[in-house]
């Protein structure tokens, strides 16, 4: 592109003088504006200041986070690709590949719901795609304000309206997810969308840029004035005036993507890919800094050939807009005929927007002059790392004890009906039936399950997927709820019979610069690390979303897991459903009746003292979770649920519910046994009881039998009669309901 | 049989529906481009689901106007027998060769979940492996299913054997008029339907149900 250019355009245009207050506007702090003034060796024009500017924002710098999410387990002989990419990458066997992140798009869908939750299904699919995969199984992990605040219901509708509206046009299936409601959320709701897709090992595309000279192409939408400073909006508090933001909030069009999707595919299937970014938070400055930063060379941008939506636009916002849909690539020399007739044929733009240089600088170039000229190794890895100050979580009190004696049969009826029809666990069919579960024809197990399963196409493997947290667990006791995040998501995904390969997550939590919600974060990653390294379930790729705060008032921590596991033979893969009367149940795992931050303490006790939340011994964790996929594999049970919110009681009634059939428990028992949180716990059934029984026995493990499946109700003791029907009914009616008042 | 799938840029349900094709036939269909104008020999055409311009203007709209139509409506006429899946069968309604329309839900939201459904005519040459009032379970997966036409065009379906599917009564997924799942024309031989065969054709997806319908086709045409 060097001919374009006039020999007199060699000095930087510096039209506006940069004042503080500007500074401050673009989000940098004085301290850290003084380190680009000393990178640049100059003072920054207001293009390069922005660009500098959403670099090094949190969302895309992760400078409070990047000292401890490097204590994370990355690695093992599964991973292909960790931390660093679009995408995580692992082994399947076979040539085949899993490629999979969560992301976080939580502000903008608190500010325009159908748009924020729309566009971050859209980029997370971009991320996955981007890798040379073919997205197979979307996933969403949300949380929402307490039901009964105003803006709850309008949020719910209009979430779950933008992640229908975007994945069923593209024709990925969304298989699964969870939803919470806490009054934490009711200033700073969560979304969190996941891609799994599939890819072969030797076919997989990554974002280093190599070969001076080689071109840069710019495909997909047009750039328009969306989404501008999108990404330094993520990494600040909300306050009243947030709404007013909604210009920063991307559109998106799930048809172009399709597209971009199809038409990426075609041209991945030849080798004249060298390198691929999308344009996602930062748009076109973050996937050309991180293009040629990681190939190690320098980029030149000729603006006024980027496509674009809107005239007049210049380049401080061309570089800036989050304008959806687009990607960059830097293809080998000669191959742009062939490329181009792939885009234009799917009826894409494509255009060469710029080369590779050698000089490790981005200079850019607009309307015959040069815009900027930035050195990309401090743009890239040179914001500031924090060390930011935190005090540990200070203890949480003893669980409570209930008393002990068998409680009367209408408090257990009466606690069960409550859990079974409260917020955190009715049903989500009102949610998940707006989302196309089946597309692609290869979802064996959609939502409702522990995990869902979906298969390689055209073999007999399958991947088991599932999101989990327990923000309640992780505000108590930030240590024991990072470690019971990740051992629920290995625990939903050995219930189905796969084995547990590896993580992705998103790190919600508040304003880092205050010490406690620090604290909260350093101890979450501790204990997730703990429990990836003892399960061997490495992390692979990841997303931290700070500043989730309103007015002040932090979000619960969140650190979402999503989890990916295989299973061979599909076939041999259970359900967490009654399928048959006459057969035997057991709970396998202690259950010591811990009640501190369970759902019966929320809901039946209404008390919302921070008691501490149950702990996780993972050693005995992996050791239920191989008894249980070996049980799976020996075709010994006919479903396995694990136990997990609301308890065993609550466990047994999701088993009646889909296909209706009831049960019999034998014993009476105490409120904290039905209702206690303890984990580890998988309830099995199955046929043949003597073998259950000598198999724990022969692995030294613990499991109870419990009682018989069959009949029309869950009884207790003979003493305890609850009609499925009814459970069924209350546990379907919540959400709809809630959902129809105004 | 030879089948052909007519590929929108936004179908998403053209692979899903070539597999069902492919296992009831024993060789690939015909993958057939929207913006071609060449449209080869085919014994069944197949317009698949999905949002084939996006769907941003009324559904299928736009599809009924591209160049691949033509040849469609052309084979249509001449006998070839025509199935429309989900988008597909707005396509056809849009394209004239099926009367009506499909509206929005009642209910304003996209819905996905199986339903129940009544094969009611079993002499056309895509349902006639099943019986006559058959009560069979095929998923549905739309925003825009609720099929409407004047009283006097519901009649004349109604008296002519063309409602060929319907929804059973107590589980209208998307308030379409007398359950509406799928009609034919007066020849029988070009069919729309809101559910997705293709999505209910082996049992480690639930069910086979959806399957005669391919290997009825291949049965009736070869």
């Amino acid at each position: 592109m060097s001919e374009d250019m006039t020999p007199s355009e060699t000095t930087h245009i510096n039209d506006t003088e940069i004042t503080p207050e500007i500074v401050a506007e673009h989000g940098l702090k004085p301290d850290e504006y003084e380190k680009v003034v000393a990178h640049m060796g100059r003072t920054p024009n207001m293009t390069e200041l922005g660009v500098f500017s959403v670099m090094w924002s949190e969302h895309c710098s992760y400078k409070s986070s990047r000292k401890w999410l490097k204590k994370l387990p990355v690695s093992g002989p599964q991973v292909i690709q960790g931390p660093g990419e679009n995408a995580g990458v692992i082994d399947i066997g076979d040539g085949d590949a899993a490629v999979f992140k969560m992301e976080s798009h939580n502000h903008p869908s608190f500010i325009e719901p159908y748009q924020g939750a729309a566009t971050g299904v859209g980029g997370i699919m971009r991320d996955v795609f981007t890798m040379g995969a073919r997205p197979v199984a979307n996933m969403n992990a949300l949380r929402f304000g307490d039901p009964s605040h105003p803006k709850t219901r309008h949020l719910v509708a209009g979430v779950v309206h933008g992640i229908g509206g975007y994945g069923n046009c593209m024709g990925v299936p969304t298989v699964g997810g969870e939803v919470n409601f806490d009054s934490c959320y009711n200033g700073n709701i969560l979304v969190n969308a996941m891609c799994v897709g599939l890819a072969r090992t030797d076919k997989i595309f990554y974002a280093a840029a190599t070969g001076i000279g080689a071109p840069v192409v710019y495909v997909g939408s047009k750039t328009g004035r969306d989404g501008i400073h999108g990404a330094t909006m993520a990494s600040a508090e909300f306050d009243d005036a947030s709404e007013e933001k909604r210009p920063t909030v991307q559109v998106g069009d799930p048809f172009t993507e399709k597209l971009l999707l199809e038409a990426c595919q075609e041209l991945m299937a030849s080798d004249a890919i060298i390198a691929i970014q999308d344009m996602g938070a930062a748009g076109l400055t973050s996937s050309s800094v991180e293009m040629a930063d990681k190939g190690g060379v320098g980029i030149e941008l000729n603006l006024d050939k980027v496509p674009c939506r809107e005239t007049h636009m210049t380049g401080y916002e061309m570089l800036l807009s989050e304008s959806q849909e687009r990607m960059l690539m830097v293809l080998k020399p000669g191959r742009e005929p062939e490329a181009e007739a792939i885009f234009l044929r799917w009826g894409l733009d494509f255009a060469v927007v710029g080369t590779l240089t050698d000089t490790g600088r981005m200079v850019v170039h607009h309307e015959g002059r040069m815009i900027a000229d930035m050195p990309l190794g401090p743009l890239a890895d040179g914001a500031p790392e924090y060390d930011r100050p935190f005090t540990p979580t200070p203890p949480a009190l003893p669980a409570p004890q209930i008393d002990t004696a068998h409680a009367d049969e209408t408090d257990i009826s009466e606690a069960l009906k409550t859990l079974m029809g409260c917020s955190e666990i009715a049903s989500r069919r009102w949610i998940y039936e707006q989302y196309d579960s089946m597309v692609m024809g290869d979802t064996l197990a959609g939502p409702g399950g522990d995990a869902a399963l979906v298969r390689v196409h055209g073999t007999k493997k399958a991947l088991a997927i599932s999101t989990d947290v327990n923000p309640r667990y992780c505000l108590a006791q930030p240590i024991e709820g990072g470690k019971q995040a990740v051992a629920e998501a290995y625990r939903n995904i050995s219930a189905t019979g796969a084995t547990p390969l590896a993580i992705t997550n998103c790190l919600n939590f508040g304003n880092p610069e205050r010490p406690e919600i620090m604290g909260q974060f350093v101890e979450c990653l501790e204990g997730m690390g703990a429990a990836c390294e003892a399960l061997d379930f490495p992390v692979v790729s990841g997303n931290v979303s700070l500043y989730n705060e309103t007015n002040g008032q932090g979000i619960n921590p969140t650190p979402a897991i999503g989890g990916v596991g295989l299973i061979k033979d599909f076939e041999k893969a259970v359900g967490n459903a009654f399928t048959q009367a006459d057969q035997y149940i057991f709970v396998l795992g202690a259950t010591k009746g811990h009640l501190g931050c369970s759902l019966f303490q929320r809901f039946v006790m209404q008390d919302d003292t921070i008691y501490a939340p149950p702990s996780v011994d993972l050693d005995l964790e992996r050791k239920h979770g191989e008894f249980v996929r070996d049980m799976i594999d020996n075709g010994l049970v006919s479903a396995v649920h694990d136990v997990s919110d609301g308890g065993l009681l609550v466990a047994l009634a999701e088993m009646c519910l889909s296909n209706h059939i009831g049960c019999h428990i034998e014993d009476d028992n105490t409120m904290g046994f039905w209702f206690g949180e303890d984990q580890s716990r998988y309830v099995l059934v199955g046929a043949d009881a003597d073998k259950i029984i000598a198999q724990a026995n022969a692995s030294g493990l613990a499991v109870t039998y419990l009682g018989k499946t069959g009949g029309a109700e869950l009884t207790i003791a003979q003493r305890i009669h609850i009609s499925v029907e009814e459970l069924h009914d209350i546990h379907e009616n919540w959400l709809p309901d809630y959902m129809k008042t105004v | 049989m030879q089948a052909s799938v007519i590929v929108f840029p936004g179908s998403n349900c053209d692979r899903d529906v070539a597999v069902c094709l492919e296992a009831a036939t024993g060789k690939k269909p015909n993958m057939v481009w929207h913006g071609d104008s060449d449209l080869p020999d085919s014994d069944v055409i197949v317009l698949p689901g999905g949002f084939s311009y996006g769907d941003y203007l009324r559904c299928g709209s736009m599809a009924a106007n591209s160049p691949i139509m033509k040849e469609v409506v052309l084979k249509a006429q001449k006998g070839a027998a025509v199935l429309g899946i989900c988008n597909g069968f707005q396509v056809l309604t849009e394209c004239g060769l099926l009367p009506g329309v499909l509206m929005r839900n009642a209910a304003l939201n996209f819905v996905c979940r199986n339903t129940h459904l009544v094969i009611n005519n079993n002499s056309t040459p895509f349902t006639g492996q099943y019986q006559q009032g058959e009560e069979v379970v095929i998923p549905v997966a739309h925003n825009e299913g609720n099929y409407f036409a004047d009283d006097a065009t519901l009649d004349e379906l109604a008296g002519e054997g063309r409602i060929v599917l319907s929804y059973a009564p107590d589980d209208n997924p998307n308030g379409a008029c007398k359950n509406i799942a799928g009609i034919c024309d007066a020849s029988g031989r070009v069919l729309g339907m809101m559910p997705h065969p293709e999505r209910r054709a082996e049992t480690a997806l639930g069910g086979e149900d959806g399957k005669r319908i391919f290997t009825g086709l291949v049965e009736a045409l070869s």
